[in-house]
This record gives C-alpha cells, structure tokens and sequence, in this order.
C-alpha cells in the first residue's frame, strides 16, 4: 500500500487489513521520503504487518520518477496479489504508470472492494459521469486499486501490535523527468468542504455572486459551509473549487441544494448525503429524485424565510 | 514550428443516458456521442499553440468508423490531419491495450514536440491513457495542466492538485493532460466546417500497425466488466407544501428538527 497523503494512507490500512484477512496474505506499507524512519514504526500500531521503508534524499520532494522506480522494484521483489494507492491526483498517476511499467491493469477511485468466492477482487466504482457503479475483475496481478479519501474508515491505533519494519537500501531510483519550478498552496477553506457536516450548496438558480450571503447565513445558523456547483466556478468563475464528480465529493449530514438542477455529475459529488433537502422554483428539476424534502420555491424567499424559522428555534 | 499529435475520445454523451429503472441497466446502445470535454480542450491547446507558434496538429482517435465525425469536428476546429485507428478486434479494449494501439500509432506517426490529451474521458474517467501512453514512449509526463507555456525545448505548466498549484518543467518530447480549466473550446464557423471536409482522415487497421490480435480486444486486456448498473435511490422525496414561504420554511425547519437532522 501507498499514499502520500498520510490519512488517506491510514484510510487504506483499515481496508487493506480486512483485504489481507480474506485472502490471507500478508498487509505490507511503503513509506517513502527522507528521514521518515520514525513514521514507519507508527503504520504497524495501525494493522501493517510490515513496513518497507526507502529513506533516501532523493525522496525528499515528491516527484514521480524517483517514487515510482521505488514502487515499482519494491513491487516486482515481493510480487503482492494487491496493491492499494490512496488516490490523489499524483496517487492516481502513480498507480496507473505503476501499473503500466508492470502491465497489468488498474482501477481507480474504487468505492467498493470485496474478495468474491472465488478469491477474486471485485473493484467497484463511478462512470458515465455518475450514471453508473461498474464492477471490475483483473486478469494480472498485482491487482492495482487506487481509493479515494473518505471511502474507508481509519482503524484504530493499537499500541500493542507486532511487525517489522524493514529498511530498504538497495532501491536504484530514477532522476525525475520534470522539474518542479514553484509551489503554491491553494488557500485553504477553515474547514475542508469535505469534513463539514453541514453543507449549504447554491447552484445557477443563484443570479448575482453576492447572492451568496443568504446561503453563507443558513450555514451559520446551522454551524456549516456552502458549497457551490462547477458552472459556477467554471463558467461564472465566481470560485475556484465546486462540489461534484470532478471536484469534491461530499458526505455530510445535512446537504441543502439551493437553485441546484442537479445534473449527474453534482448528484455523484453529494449522493452519500445522509439528508438530502432540495429548493428549486421548477417543479421538473431532477434534483428532486434525489431529495428527502422537496421544497418546490423561490430560493430567494425560501432561503432567508428557513434562516428566520431555524433562528426562532435554535435560538 | 512544433508537431503535436492530441488523443481525442469519442465518448457517451453522459448527460443524455438513459437508464431502465425496473433493471437500472444503462441504455449505452444507440446512447449519443461526442467528443470528450476534457479533449477538446486539448485540442484547443494545440491549434492555440500552432497558432502562436506555428507548426501542425494532428489529431487520433481509437475507435469505430462513426468516430470520423469527431475528427471532423477537430479538424473544424483547426487540427491538419486526422488518424482513425479502426479495427473490430480492437474492440472492448481496456485502457492497457488501448494504450499500447496509441503507443503503436504514436511511433508509426514518428517525430513529434507534444502529445496532449485531456485528464480523463466523461464517460469512464479513469484518467490512464495519458499516463500509460507516455509510459509506452519513454517520456515525461506532466498531468492536470492547467495553464501550458513553450519555450525553446522546454515546456512549462501550472498544474492544479488538491492543495496546492505547482508549476513544472520537462524538455520536449512531452505528454500532456489538460483540465477543461485551461481554456475555452471555440466553436468552428460554417466556414471551417465546410474546409475540414478537404482535410485528410487517415484510417489505420490494425495490419497497418502490426498489431497482433491477442494484445487487444478483450483477449489483450487486464481488467473485465463484471457488471454496470445505476446507483439504487432510496431518497423520501417528501414535498414541503405550504401558502407563503414562511410557512414552508417553518414546517421544513420544524422537520428537520423534529427528525434529529438539526441538533437543537
């Protein structure tokens, strides 16, 4: 297993122990970079039954070509049935040129994985722009998953566990093919969308960018974030991020669609919403299939009139 | 003067499929084509960079005969030349064999600065062509690409991950993936429409590239279909009724409350 993103990594030791399990192999963890000796140790408390570890300066600074020489000889030396790599955007190149130096096949974003009767992983995930869960089987090993984060639960820390850590020193890595000239940080949101229980999302029903205020106070009111549809970033470029098959997926408790039409490709980012609560002046709005509560009005009169009747209450 | 070949994908048209609720099996059959958003952004790219540069843009697609249209509309777009890679047995080709046609196709073409392609397609997005592909030729990859700038041999990109914006070099030959950010497809007047019509569609079998059978189709490829179904919804769909909107909100509010969806 393999993630940069350190929970998203944790994320998948709780599936991969439970994969491991089933088909009884071995759960082994890849760390990679530079003085990172001491993180390892930690995997095992979380279920990894070994621990690989390539410290090395070269690592340092994530760059494909060194990390996926690493992974690709680590891989070939220990001939796992199963490779799991946290699927971030580098996560997924990683796992597709790792699978294409191996050639065997790959399946990304997985929502699903179980181990079929006949020792088989079925890899379950989203196409057609939402339309669809398409289940895959492999005729290669190992069989490469990427996961995304949120999908699977972080087990818990066990202080007590045993396993190894093993200090890889014989790893010929490859000089990177690009060169990273600068870095900049993306501002990030207090919260991240992707952790609020509350979500507020305003789509084209909305006509102005300041607009806006009317949902930004129900989130208030109601301890949330609004969340805004990808038209809106893309073609209005009122924001930069938006919720959706594309963006950000979303599971919070409560998720408020205010003006949203509800397009396939928003409906794949929120559909794990425990309630869903829509608002849309057109009574046809496919939003509507996929709500809860249906309130079948004008955002613009609904919205503020919600903020009053929740403020009365909740004080 | 670059040369830059851009992979395009005739893809389902995902906002008009149809479902069978009673089955929740997908109506793919007669479903619409077009051309995936994310290449036509790619093919923008290229015909703004020869434009700027100049050069020429050739444009492939791996698929049946009905995806010439989509070449036709690249061409429309300003792409030179076109290439069909067309054979039956390339059929149900999962992204490992599709990837090594293009491969076969991309050394058959010969010399060339750019590949670029769009991070994913609409109807599977995977987002392993681009990768796989310039795995297959050797070449630096830079993916998610944004915003592209050329210089000399060099490429520079602005790339958008997930927390933060980074800005990477490589020397060409390059493959690229863009995001449907970096621009804005223009849409060919009449007038480059009926030009394409006089640009040239090469069509490829896969005699012409030396592929053998057994590493395409799905005997060639890594990954099966089990099944596609549509997602089950098992939402409540309780419409909120009342007079005024204060009533509405008051009786929603109330609800929501009431069914410990709001914590007091």
């Amino acid at each position: 297993m393999y993630s940069e993103n350190r929970d998203l990594m944790l994320e998948l030791m709780g599936k991969g122990s439970e994969l491991a399990n089933k088909l009884q192999t071995q759960l082994t963890a890849i760390v990679l970079g530079h003085d990172v000796k001491d993180s390892a140790k930690e995997l095992i408390g979380y279920g990894a039954q070994k621990v690989m570890v390539v410290d090395n300066p070269q690592l340092k600074e994530f760059l494909v070509e060194p990390y996926l020489s690493a992974l690709t000889q680590l891989t070939k030396q220990h001939k796992p049935e199963l490779f799991l790599m946290g699927s971030t955007k580098r996560g997924k190149e990683l796992a597709a040129r790792l699978a294409a130096r191996l050639n065997v096949g790959c399946v990304p974003d997985c929502l699903e994985l179980e181990v079929d009767e006949q020792r088989r992983l079925l890899a379950k995930r989203i196409v057609y722009g939402g339309n669809a869960f398409v289940t895959q089987v492999f005729r290669t090993k190992p069989q490469i998953v990427s996961i995304p984060r949120r999908k699977f639960e972080k087990p818990k820390y066990a202080e007590e566990s045993r396993g190894e850590v093993v200090n890889i020193s014989d790893i010929q890595l490859e000089a990177p093919k690009t060169e990273i000239v600068e870095v900049k940080p993306v501002e990030m949101v207090e919260t991240r969308i992707e952790e609020a229980e509350v979500v507020i999302g305003g789509g084209r029903g909305l006509e102005k960018k300041e607009d806006f205020m009317i949902l930004d106070e129900l989130a208030h009111i109601l301890g949330g974030q609004v969340g805004y549809t990808r038209p809106l970033a893309e073609d209005r470029k009122w924001f930069k991020e938006w919720v959706g098959l594309s963006g950000h997926t979303i599971k919070p408790k409560l998720y408020i669609a205010c003006g949203i039409s509800g397009v396939i490709q928003h409906v794949a980012g929120i559909r794990d919403s425990k309630t869903i609560v829509a608002i849309n002046k057109d009574p046809e709005a496919p939003i509507f299939e996929m709500a809860d509560y249906i309130v079948v009005g004008n955002l613009y009169e609904i919205v503020p009139a919600l903020s009053v009747a929740l403020r009365k209450t909740l004080g | 003067m670059v040369r830059i070949l851009v992979c395009v994908k005739q893809a389902v048209d995902v906002s008009q499929l149809k479902v069978d609720s009673t089955t929740r099996r997908l109506i793919i059959a007669d479903a619409p084509k077009k051309i995936s958003d994310f290449d036509k952004s790619a093919l923008e790219e290229a015909i703004r960079i020869k434009e700027k540069l100049g050069g020429e843009v050739l444009t492939l697609t791996v698929g049946p005969e009905e995806a010439k249209t989509t070449l036709r509309e690249a061409l429309a777009m300003g792409a030179d030349k076109a290439y069909l890679i067309s054979d039956p047995i390339f059929e149900n080709s999962d992204t490992l064999a599709t990837s090594y046609i293009l491969a076969e196709v991309v050394k058959k073409i010969g010399a060339f600065d750019l590949i670029l392609c769009g991070e994913a397609s609409i109807d599977s997005f995977s987002a392993q062509i681009g990768p796989r592909l310039a795995e297959r030729l050797g070449i630096p990859l830079i993916t998610y690409a944004r915003k592209l700038s050329l210089e000399g041999d060099t490429v520079t990109a602005e790339r958008s991950l997930e927390e933060s914006s980074e800005t990477v070099k490589a020397k060409m030959p390059v493959l690229i993936t863009v995001t449907k950010e970096i621009n804005e497809p223009r849409t060919p007047s009449y007038m480059a429409v009926m030009k394409a019509f006089k640009k040239e569609i090469v069509v490829w079998k896969a005699a012409d590239l030396g592929i053998p059978s057994e590493k395409v189709g799905e005997t060639g490829s890594a990954v099966q279909v089990l099944d596609v179904l549509a997602p089950k919804v098992e939402r409540k769909k309780i419409v909120i009724k009342g007079e005024t909107a204060a009533e509405i909100a008051e009786k929603l509010a109330k609800t929501l409350i009431q069914e410990g969806i709001v914590a007091r």
